[in-house]
């Protein structure tokens, strides 16, 4: 009774026959029609560096014209349109979208997978937000939107803007947001199914679990907003009254309902940033991160009660008492686990061994930025205080030192750490310091002073303003400080353009990094890995060089003994 | 391992004065430098607080209200500055102390429990300081205080104040209805006859008060949404059109306070000013008569034009009126 056993040579394995293979496109085609995480990933950065450029562009031109007291230059419906472009360019067009850019490349790479989990869908997702931000700018050519980023009811009702731009902001509004929802479903599906095998919930990169937080609090908030816009889009054009306060309706939903999705928006622009300086912090510290998982648990607690704390944008709004205790308490609460954070990062930095290259500046950079507007956060959640503070210029400062911290220093982080895994080629240190510096100095001399601006009574939105105390003066130096600013970012584009061509070879692993996206090539091939590594720990890469080392090691005393 | 820590900690402080004695006399020159900055920056804030309060506190100095705000302000600020110089101090303490050049191996740690259970109650403890100042201060903020003797005679029918906002214990008050349109506020005060608003004392732009009299307003907007802000006599309340907000002030200084609207409105947003013009209560009689009669002589002449100008339907609206 002879069984037939299967030899190595006779096992089934399966067959894929390709009858027909597509050549693989060229040129700009090849743009046009990619579904790789990786093309898709740089389309999202270039796009939404454009954006950033032009937001730039608004705010220089509002700064210029708050250059002088009770100045001309500007038109006031051109400055309400500025400040309106500038906010929502900044916020849907840039931030957002940059910070999936960045998902798209290193979410897949870092986890060991081969490409996100639906690409078509991801493709997708880009040519959206490509729309929506073409579709809003081109209001400029007829009626750019005047009601500011928020949009409040009934300014923005067609009664007090008949005009389209705000049905241009609507469609941004939507275009965007399902750009962002279908993207934020294709992060949680990867994340979810296609780690790397041994990468278990407590390997998984910080940066990859601020993403996972990111499409969690992107898949919860938008659904809100996206209701919100539509309401408003049938109150202008199809009779409805959702906010119509003579016919019942309420303006004060527009507002619950805009920050009900706007305050997560917060979180949804710095918890990746946060999770790009947990990536950096560790690498040039030389040092494991420091409480991986309070830092991992830190980010889910503060996604959650950044759900709980929009009302705190509504302190000055007719609301009960009741109510402002409560979004007082829960954003006092938010600070912990943001404080909890920021020690953390400290204390891996504590007895590192530190080398600043451009990464780490602009990641220490960012910890002394986020610091001071998670501080006057305080002053803000204290409504009292709030009374005072909100809509002038402190909460301008305020909102700047959280986002341009939060997330355009870590921004920045992250391009001078990934560029090298981009391209393949090294970004230019000197530059790259020479713009941290002039960056530093530059948001320093703009924001700083506007604290000040807004204690001495300057309404934010506004087109001009008398010259009262030193009003004109603090506005002049804010005004000094955003070309500053604007000076070293152009250093920064300078540098990417001169590298992409010129930059010295950075091969596989400049940074003797941690995370899996160094495993590979540099730029990593279509398929990203040939073979996928077992994940041990958080930082595998250090495994692998352990495990090289020591191979070499046996292999050197063995070699001897052979002779 | 907390002990081991603990060990280590001290043994670094305890190194770090000899380490730049000894081996850095540029150093520790530069040190000296920074710390006669540091105290000289201390020196002239403790010293020139004064100069320093516009710079770093809200304004203040017309209202009770206000005051307590910017007094409660002053105490989340000296918090917040202990919390920033710790933190940014560590910061820089680190980043000075662990670069490459002094610290070429770093220590392998992952973690401290304790540390971080400490660190996590620390930032709780600081955040519950500071909500029980706030509940301290925030009746002196939120509750009018009767009127003093020297204000306006408040026991007329009009300043028996039903329903609404916050009133002063004794329930007297001089109400106002504050009403924002694109782009002026318009100022309603209280009379007689509470079932009738049309032949109530109106007033654009500037508000006038008498002093030492406890003033609460029903903030109320006919259009888009507005902001109620006088800097000086405590903080914005947003007109909502379908809402009524209630704030209060009660002024000691005669004098002009002015303020304007805080909520984008629209283009002129930045031109919606709002003034408040304290007087005496006897000023503020004399001011108050002299309104109402101009006001009933303007609608007697207004009833008795409007049949030579014209039948109903060419009947002027007030937006044609304007210039």
């Amino acid at each position: 009774m002879a069984t037939p056993q299967l030899t190595s040579t006779q096992t089934a394995v399966p067959q894929i026959v390709a009858h027909e293979v597509p050549t693989p496109q060229t040129g700009w085609m090849a743009w046009l029609t990619t579904t790789d995480h990786k093309k898709i990933g740089i389309l999202y950065m270039v796009t939404t560096f454009v954006f950033f450029m032009m937001g730039g562009i608004e705010a220089l031109l509002m700064r210029l014209q708050l250059s002088a007291a009770d100045n001309t230059l500007l038109t006031p419906g051109t400055y309400n349109a500025l400040f309106t472009m500038h906010g929502t360019t900044m916020i849907f067009l840039f931030v957002v979208p940059m910070m999936a850019g960045f998902g798209n490349y290193f979410v897949p790479l870092m986890i060991g997978a081969r490409d996100m989990a639906f690409p078509k869908l991801n493709a997708l997702s880009y040519w959206l937000l490509l729309s929506g931000g073409l579709v809003f700018y081109g209001s400029v050519f007829f009626n750019p939107p005047e009601c500011g980023w928020t949009c409040y009811a009934p300014l923005s009702e067609t009664a007090f803007s008949p005009t389209g731009g705000v049905d241009a902001w609507i469609f941004l509004i939507h275009l965007t947001g399902l750009s962002s929802l279908v993207g934020a479903v294709n992060f949680y599906a990867t994340i979810v199914n296609m780690r790397a095998p041994g990468m278990g919930w407590g390997r998984l990169p910080l940066f990859v679990w601020t993403m996972l937080v990111y499409a969690v609090l992107l898949i919860l908030a938008l659904p809100v907003i996206a209701g919100a816009v539509t309401l408003l889009l049938t109150d202008r054009h199809f009779g409805t009254h959702f906010y119509d306060p003579s016919s019942g309706g309420s303006p004060l939903l527009w507002q619950h309902l805009f920050w009900f999705f706007g305050h997560p928006e917060v979180y949804i622009m710095v918890l990746p940033g946060f999770g790009i300086i947990s990536e950096v912090i560790p690498v040039f510290a030389r040092k494991p991160i420091f409480g991986y998982k309070a830092i991992a648990a830190a980010t889910v607690v503060i996604a959650f009660l950044g759900l709980l704390v929009w009302a705190h944008h509504m302190f000055a709004t007719p609301s009960p008492f009741i109510v402002l205790v409560f979004f007082m308490l829960g954003s006092f609460l938010i600070a912990v686990p943001t404080g909890v954070k920021m020690f953390n990062w400290i204390a891996t930095m504590w007895r590192g061994s530190i080398e600043f290259k451009t990464p780490m500046l602009f990641a220490v950079g960012f910890l002394g930025i986020f610091l001071i507007g998670g501080i006057t956060g305080i002053f803000l959640a204290v409504f009292p205080v709030d009374w005072q503070l909100t809509d002038t210029y402190f909460v301008v400062a305020h909102l700047h030192y959280v986002l341009m911290g939060g997330a355009v220093f870590a921004i920045f982080a992250g391009i001078y750490y990934w560029f090298p895994k981009i391209t393949g080629k090294m970004l230019s240190e000197g530059l790259g310091k020479a713009s941290f510096y002039t960056m530093f100095i530059g948001f320093n001399v703009t924001f700083l002073i506007q604290h000040t601006i807004g204690l001495d009574g300057m309404p934010r939105r506004i087109y001009e303003y008398p010259d009262v105390g030193h009003l004109e003066l603090y506005n002049q130096i804010s005004t000094v400080g955003s070309f500053i600013l604007a000076i070293g970012i152009l250093l920064t584009v300078i540098n990417v353009i001169r590298s992409v061509k010129k930059g010295p070879v950075a091969g596989p692993d400049p940074w003797e990094g941690n995370t899996l996206e160094w495993f590979t090539t540099s730029p990593p091939p279509v398929n990203n890995f040939d073979v996928v590594p077992r994940v041990r720990s958080v930082e595998p890469m250090k495994d692998i060089r352990a495990q090289i080392e020591r191979a070499e090691q046996e292999r050197a005393e063995r070699e001897p003994a052979s002779v | 391992m907390m002990s081991r820590l603990g060990t280590e900690i001290r043994r670094s402080v305890d190194t770090l004065p000899t380490v730049v004695k000894t081996d850095h006399p540029f150093s520790s020159r530069r040190r000296a430098f920074a710390l006669a900055l540091a105290t000289a920056l201390a020196g002239a804030l403790f010293l020139a607080p004064s100069a320093f309060a516009d710079f770093l506190v809200p304004e203040s100095g017309g209202s009770p209200n206000a005051d307590q705000i910017s007094d409660l302000y002053t105490w989340v600020l000296v918090v917040a500055a202990i919390v920033f110089v710790g933190v940014e101090g560590a910061l820089i303490w680190c980043i000075v102390k662990y670069r490459r050049k002094k610290n070429p191996v770093a220590d392998q740690i992952h973690g401290n429990t304790n540390l971080e259970i400490g660190w996590t109650v620390g930032a709780a403890v600081v955040l519950v300081i500071l909500g029980v100042i706030t509940f301290v201060m925030l009746p002196g903020i939120r509750n009018p205080p009767n009127s003093s003797a020297a204000g306006l005679d408040l026991s007329g029918p009009q300043y028996a104040v039903k329903g609404g906002g916050k009133q002063p214990p004794n329930g007297r008050s001089l109400n106002i209805q504050v009403n924002g349109q694109q782009y002026v506020w318009r100022f309603t005060y209280p009379d007689n006859t509470p079932n009738n608003t049309f032949d109530n004392v109106f007033a654009y732009e500037q508000m006038v008060v008498p002093t030492d009299t406890t003033v609460t307003l029903n903030i109320k907007s006919q259009d888009v949404a507005h902001s109620w802000w006088i800097p000086e006599l405590g903080g914005k309340f947003d007109a909502i059109p379908g809402y009524t907000n209630y704030t209060w002030f009660k002024i000691s200084k005669p004098g002009v306070y002015k303020g304007q609207c805080a909520e984008l409105c629209g283009r002129n947003h930045a031109n919606m000013v709002a003034e408040v013009r304290a007087v005496t209560p006897a000023q503020y009689r004399v001011w108050y008569a002299a309104k109402a009669t101009m006001i009933k002589a303007a609608n007697a002449a207004a009833a008795k034009a409007r049949p030579t100008i014209g039948t109903p339907q060419s009947e002027a609206t007030p937006a044609d009126v304007t210039p």
